[in-house]
């Protein structure tokens, strides 16, 4: 394994709009940047697919201004550790590539929270937005039959695509009560792009029923899902399925920033006015500091790579548009707050960390996660506890604690890349950018 | 640019389009447990965006490794471990 190095400006982690938005305003300000994503394609998980295939809209517009920008792209890199100031360490399939930065955009966006519920860990029982982003690269649905459950509008986003791509999506069961979502819908008129979005997602979803205040509690199969049983408080039924696309809103990525030393206020990232966390030289954008969708991290990400580049002036002007986006956000996350009846969905037998197969009974008696993990293993498997920790926070009220490099799993000849200080060859990065 | 690639799942020919991730190939095998858990049941993908690592496939020889963020390639030879 060779070590390489690289020198930039800016380094943005993170390949979706917060961080196509924010590498293209730096390099639009003539800065070196480069742009660390662990996947093969650009867009991260929401725009995922837009290289290679079509994509309408703005997604392929923001990836054809990347390409236009003269952004280094780092595809397949995966960053695991920082083990110096202005030091990011991350494993390529080439070997460990160390990046030296001036500036750092954490953009490392979300993922779906995933609850314990019996049959849960059944083949067939994916989030809705990993189905919709596996669907999107191949993953055969056409003719599945498709219950899609938990909660926000991802549920509905990931209803559409996968209808569009011939799966018979039979429901789609949101937990938040109608009456919430009925608010959260009537508020969309100050966001006209997110109402055009949602009357074209609910017309192509027509005939589809969407039901409020119901979850699973259920899913049984054999050696797959094949039927979900779901309940609404007052009564329960079962629905047959190929698939159970289940995830209840989303929970942000913060182990890089956390692995920086950036201090976090509920969760989140805690930024200021220009995105700067608490650690200098750091800024985070998107997902991790708030729940809010592609359109306020599109925002955020300009205003943390304005100001990454020193054009604060012109960071201010998009401050108007950004405070719009944080109510649309306030909105969103009052709409889709989870119900206390999913603590207790789980039964003594249901596992709750999948990597290492903890049960519910076992974590009796814990009164943290750091006990659990010392007296079960729970969230010290191959995820780190990104799965669990999700769960096991809103369960029982554990907080997370530390996060240690590696942040994720890396070869061992990595790790000794990592730790020895050799000379090094110097990376000769090219713009190009995959097709 | 080639119309289609051919993998290899568990010793089964698999052809698909380019751009296709593994983990949609290794489903289009008809596989559906990618990897069997600590207590021996079956586990298929989840997150499918590489957090929860319920994917991983031995993908020419290297084990462990994600199949929702590979994209298929030529050749591939893969076995799932389920």
């Amino acid at each position: 394994m060779a070590n390489q190095r690289l020198q930039s400006d800016v380094v943005v982690v993170g390949a979706g709009p917060t961080g196509i938005a924010a590498a293209c305003a730096v390099a639009e300000h003539g800065m070196k940047v480069a742009v660390v994503d662990n996947s093969p394609w650009l867009g991260g998980q929401i725009w995922r697919g837009a290289t290679t295939h079509p994509v309408p809209g703005r997604a392929g517009q923001w990836i054809d201004r990347l390409k236009r920008s003269g952004v280094s792209v780092l595809s397949n890199a995966t960053a695991f550790a920082a083990p110096a100031s202005h030091l990011l360490v991350a494993e390529t399939p080439d070997g460990v590539l160390e990046i030296t930065w001036n500036k750092l955009i954490a953009a490392t966006g979300a993922r779906e929270r995933f609850l314990p519920f019996p049959g849960w860990t059944l083949p067939g029982v994916v989030g809705p937005g990993g189905l919709y982003a596996m669907v999107k690269l191949g993953w055969p649905v056409a003719g599945k039959r498709v219950v899609v459950a938990g909660s926000g509008p991802l549920l509905l986003a990931a209803a559409d695509g996968l209808k569009q791509a011939g799966a018979r999506v039979s429901l789609v069961a949101e937990q938040a009560d109608w009456d919430h979502v009925l608010r959260f819908g009537k508020g969309l008129w100050r966001y006209p792009g997110k109402l055009l979005q949602g009357v074209g997602v609910k017309a192509r979803l027509l005939g589809v029923p969407y039901r409020c205040g119901c979850w699973p509690v259920k899913a049984e199969g054999t050696a797959h899902v094949e039927s979900v049983t779901l309940a609404n408080g007052s009564s329960s039924w079962s629905e047959d399925c190929d698939y159970l696309a289940c995830g209840f809103h989303l929970v942000p990525n913060v182990e890089l920033p956390c692995l920086l030393g950036c201090a976090l206020a509920s969760g989140f990232v805690r930024v200021d006015a220009l995105q700067l966390t608490s650690v200098p030289d750091v800024f985070c954008a998107g997902e991790p500091t708030g729940i809010g969708g592609a359109d306020c991290a599109l925002v955020e990400g300009q205003v943390a790579g304005l100001a990454a580049a020193g054009a604060e002036d012109q960071a201010r002007t998009l401050f108007g548009r950004r405070a719009t986006w944080h109510r649309f956000r306030t909105s969103l996350n009052q709409a889709f707050a989870l119900r206390p009846e999913l603590r207790h969905l789980a039964t003594p037998d249901t596992f709750v960390c999948r990597c290492e197969d903890v049960r519910l009974a076992d974590l009796k008696g814990c009164e943290s996660l750091r006990a659990a993990r010392l007296q079960t293993r729970c969230g010290m498997g191959s995820c780190q506890g990104r799965t669990c920790g999700a769960a096991v926070q809103f369960l029982f009220g554990w907080e997370p604690d530390s996060v240690r490099p590696p942040l994720f799993p890396v070869r061992l000849a990595s790790l000794a890349d990592e730790s020895s200080h050799l000379d090094k060859p110097t990376l000769q990065t090219d713009n190009s950018l995959q097709a | 640019m080639r119309d289609h690639v051919t993998i290899s799942v568990n010793g089964k020919a698999v052809r698909v389009p380019p751009g296709t991730i593994l983990a949609a190939a290794v489903a289009q095998a008809g596989v559906s447990s990618f990897r069997t858990s600590v207590r021996g049941e079956p586990r298929g993908p989840l997150c499918g965006m590489g957090v929860c690592f319920e994917c991983c496939v031995t993908i020419n020889g290297k084990a462990y490794s994600r199949s929702c963020l590979t994209l298929c390639e030529e050749g591939m030879e893969v076995k799932t471990n389920g």
